[in-house]
């Protein structure tokens, strides 16, 4: 079947997703997908919704509830030469897979000085703020980029997400696709009390109906401005962008897009232009990737910058199930966080 | 309830930890192992259904009987020549761990690990398997890379991670990988290939491939999650994969209890995932050939997975850092009642007349100076720990695909590091 490749669909992030599996198995019959719930119902979130009546169920199946066994079985699968694309139903559910990835599938090419590969996609819904507790809510991506041989991916509006998921399966590595799970419906503001707009009044919703990728490795500067540099991914770059307008502030607003590989050099240009740096990530704060981001801009910008870089993130704390809004990185944070990034050096705003 | 009142007059409880039946002193007697006669275990259709025969993952298959005759259902009736080839193999192996061992305590390379008195396991597997079966092995089965005719002194120059190492040096010695040899490479977090054999299993199935999948581990890590894992996942779909685990009794110092094997056989955990279950006698070449060769063909007939104990005992050490006398009784491997496996397949030839003492004796030499002409060819592309034999490059190669922009930075910093101390190392 050929398509239209100008042709353009609204779609929300879940049927991008979706129409990215239908597209990267229509042209490559290896891909397959699977998980739990993956197969016959379509995923609990539906994201694989037709693809198993459409390419049948040795390309679209059900598994144990295993995720050991989900991982391990594609690294095999992916060694043997398919391109398989497991779904992990929650990020909190990914740790008993852990060493299949990390010791494993990670260090496959390495390992074996590039005989065996295992060009696998990880496909996991993460973060809070959907009344999940904190079994349902966490942000485990810094853990990944922590580990040699993984990419880790995070889309942030349907379109973006389409194209890099066809790019991460494609990929000849393993790679993680972290999806926002708070924005498959509509993007959001930080405002839990306030209706979410669906994505179909969004234009990153209008999605081409065939074949694209958006390169791994390519940061979005989402809106520009000289104040102030916004780094964010997934879901808070709607809660950032949000803030900014509020804010009224020059801000230049980057979705990292993807943590591994890292777009520095958008990065590096934006920070020598504004001097400042705000990082912002609803994961906690530890050791999260926003430490990485700060240590970076730190090595490679001191001179430029006006003030200490701000990390706006979660708490070190478990993901609470009753208080997630106090939790959740929201417009006062990060208001308050932008005000201490332009304080001037004698502390003046 | 009954525990509503205080506790004050039960017997306190008591946690219940094993022990093995000998330590350092002791004397091994194994009287206790049950040995079922040679030829005695039935053996069912390759069709039959795995419900049919449980009694089989409890029992022991074996066919070469203390005369050295093959007998009952399982005998492979192998020709002599294929039999000899085997026994080579195996003596082989042997030649080899001894000259590898050697190696190490020389201080060629940092480590090594014997497969003595389980040479069957593998080399008798690989017989029964085609050569491009993948082999998802553990970290004691280079009988098969030998088995399959792989060269030794590529096996030496990985052990000695030397400048011909195909693995560029980055594996610990004895953790081969060749695709073309269909030896997939081995982890040291154990029991890791079992979900990745069945996983390639599935994909040969799902593409329509006949080559099936086999993978080893050892009892001790046979108590992994990622055990289990395949386990579930090899009944659900029916994988086309052999699943072996090699019971040698000692996991480094624990012995065979601490992974369940005091209560039930480790074949038997078959029976709960409805897989069938086989226990061989893993020191009786022709019953591992035996039962590789029916879990095959139910494989490649799509009569879904089989799960094999090889009944066996670790003759040597668990590797050249340990020292088994301080953890086990010294006449163990002696008393072992199944004997040595490379004696039982010598003898059954000579029962045969295919074969006699001073030929067995011609060949182990044959191995020794085999083995010892590959060693000095290996050696000249150097040894473990004498200057650094790949370029300083390849640290970072191989990390993905292609170099993203923090190692190349980092690979940088590694060349400016060496440039200052005065180019000590090898570069592109």
């Amino acid at each position: 079947m050929s398509r239209d490749d100008n042709a353009t669909t609204q779609r929300n992030m879940i049927q991008a997703i979706n129409s990215a599996m239908d597209v990267a198995m229509e042209r490559d019959d290896n891909v397959c997908v699977f998980g739990e719930d993956v197969g016959y119902y379509g995923g609990v979130f539906r994201a694989t919704a037709g693809l198993q009546e459409k390419y049948g169920k040795t390309r679209s199946f059900d598994t144990p509830i295993n995720e050991c066994g989900i991982i391990g079985v594609a690294v095999g699968m992916a060694a043997y030469g398919m391109r398989p694309v497991a779904e992990i139903q929650f990020a909190d559910y990914i740790y008993p897979g852990l060493d299949q990835l990390v010791s494993e599938a990670a260090r496959l090419r390495y390992r074996s000085a590039g005989e065996f590969t295992a060009p696998l996609t990880i496909r996991t819904p993460f973060g809070g703020g959907i009344f999940g507790g904190q079994t349902h809510s966490q942000s485990p991506e810094s853990i990944f980029t922590h580990i040699c041989g993984v990419k880790t991916v995070i889309p942030s509006t349907p379109y973006d997400a389409k194209g890099l998921l066809i790019a991460a399966i494609e990929d000849p590595d393993p790679v993680v696709f972290f999806e926002p799970k708070r924005i498959y419906n509509g993007p959001f503001d930080g405002h839990y009390d306030t209706p979410v707009e669906p994505w179909s009044k969004h234009p990153a919703s209008d999605v081409p109906d065939g074949h694209y990728v958006i390169p791994l490795g390519k940061a979005n500067v989402l809106r520009e401005g000289s104040a102030v540099t916004m780094l964010c991914y997934g879901t808070m770059v709607h809660v950032t962008m949000a803030a900014v307008e509020q804010l009224g502030i020059d801000a230049e607003v980057i979705d990292l897009r993807s943590l591994l590989p890292l777009d520095i050099e958008t990065i590096e240009e934006s920070i020598r232009k504004t001097g400042r740096c705000v990082v912002v990530h609803e994961a906690t704060r530890t050791s999260g990737f926003g430490a990485e981001l700060a240590a970076l801009v730190q090595e490679r910008c001191f001179y430029h910058l006006e003030a200490p870089i701000q990390r706006v993130t979660g708490y070190d704390t478990p993901y609470p199930h009753s208080l997630e809004w106090a939790y959740f990185p929201g417009p006062v944070r990060l208001r308050l966080a932008i005000e201490r990034v332009m304080e001037d050096v004698s502390g003046e705003v | 309830m009954a525990s509503d009142t205080e506790r004050r007059n039960l017997p306190p409880l008591e946690l219940y930890v094993p022990e093995p039946k000998f330590r350092p002193g002791d004397e091994a007697d194994f009287s206790d192992i049950q040995v079922p006669p040679a030829g005695e275990t039935r053996r069912p259709d390759t069709a039959a259904d795995h419900g049919e025969m449980p009694d089989l993952a409890y029992g022991l298959v074996r066919v070469l009987d203390d005369e050295g005759k093959a007998v009952g259902p399982w005998d492979p009736k192998l020709d002599p020549e294929t039999l000899r080839k085997m026994l080579r193999a195996m003596a082989l192996t042997r030649a080899y761990d001894q000259r590898m061992f050697r190696a190490q305590r020389q201080g060629k390379t940092s480590f090594y690990m014997k497969c003595t008195g389980e040479e069957a396991v593998a080399i008798a597997a690989t017989f029964a398997l085609d050569r491009d079966d993948m082999c998802f092995p553990s970290y004691r089965q280079q009988g098969i890379l030998i088995a399959r005719d792989w060269s030794l002194v590529d096996m030496m120059n990985q052990v000695y991670s030397n400048k011909k190492d195909r693995l560029m040096g980055r594996q610990l010695p004895i953790m081969y990988s060749t695709k073309q040899g269909s030896f997939f490479s081995i982890s040291g977090n154990l029991a890791t290939q079992y979900p990745q054999a069945v996983g390639w299993a599935m994909a040969s199935a799902a593409k329509g491939d006949t080559r099936i999948a086999a993978t080893w581990t050892g009892e001790g890590s046979s108590a992994e999650g990622d055990f289990h894992s395949a386990c579930i996942f090899a009944a659900v779909y029916q994988a086309p994969v052999i699943m072996n685990v090699v019971n040698n009794q000692w996991a480094i110092s624990s012995f065979s209890g601490f992974a369940g094997g005091d209560e039930t056989t480790f074949a038997a955990r078959a029976v709960g995932y409805g897989i069938a279950g086989l226990r061989v006698d893993g020191n009786d070449a022709l019953a591992v050939y035996a039962a590789t060769q029916w879990a095959a063909e139910r494989a490649r007939t799509n009569k879904g997975p089989t799960l094999i104990e090889h009944f066996t005992y670790r003759a040597e050490g668990h590797s050249t850092s340990d020292d088994p006398s301080q953890y086990r009784s010294a006449d163990e491997a002696a008393e072992w009642p199944l004997g040595d496996p490379i004696a039982r397949l010598k003898n059954h030839l000579i029962a045969l007349g295919e074969w006699d003492e001073d030929r067995q004796a011609e060949m182990d030499g044959e191995c020794a100076e085999q083995v010892k002409t590959a060693a000095k060819q290996a050696e000249k592309n150097g040894i473990l720990g004498h200057g650094l034999h790949q370029p300083l490059e390849t640290m970072f190669e191989q990390v993905f695909e292609e170099m993203p922009w923090h190692l190349k930075e980092q690979m940088q910093d590694m060349l400016d590091e060496n440039e200052a101390a005065n180019n000590v190392a090898k570069t592109r």
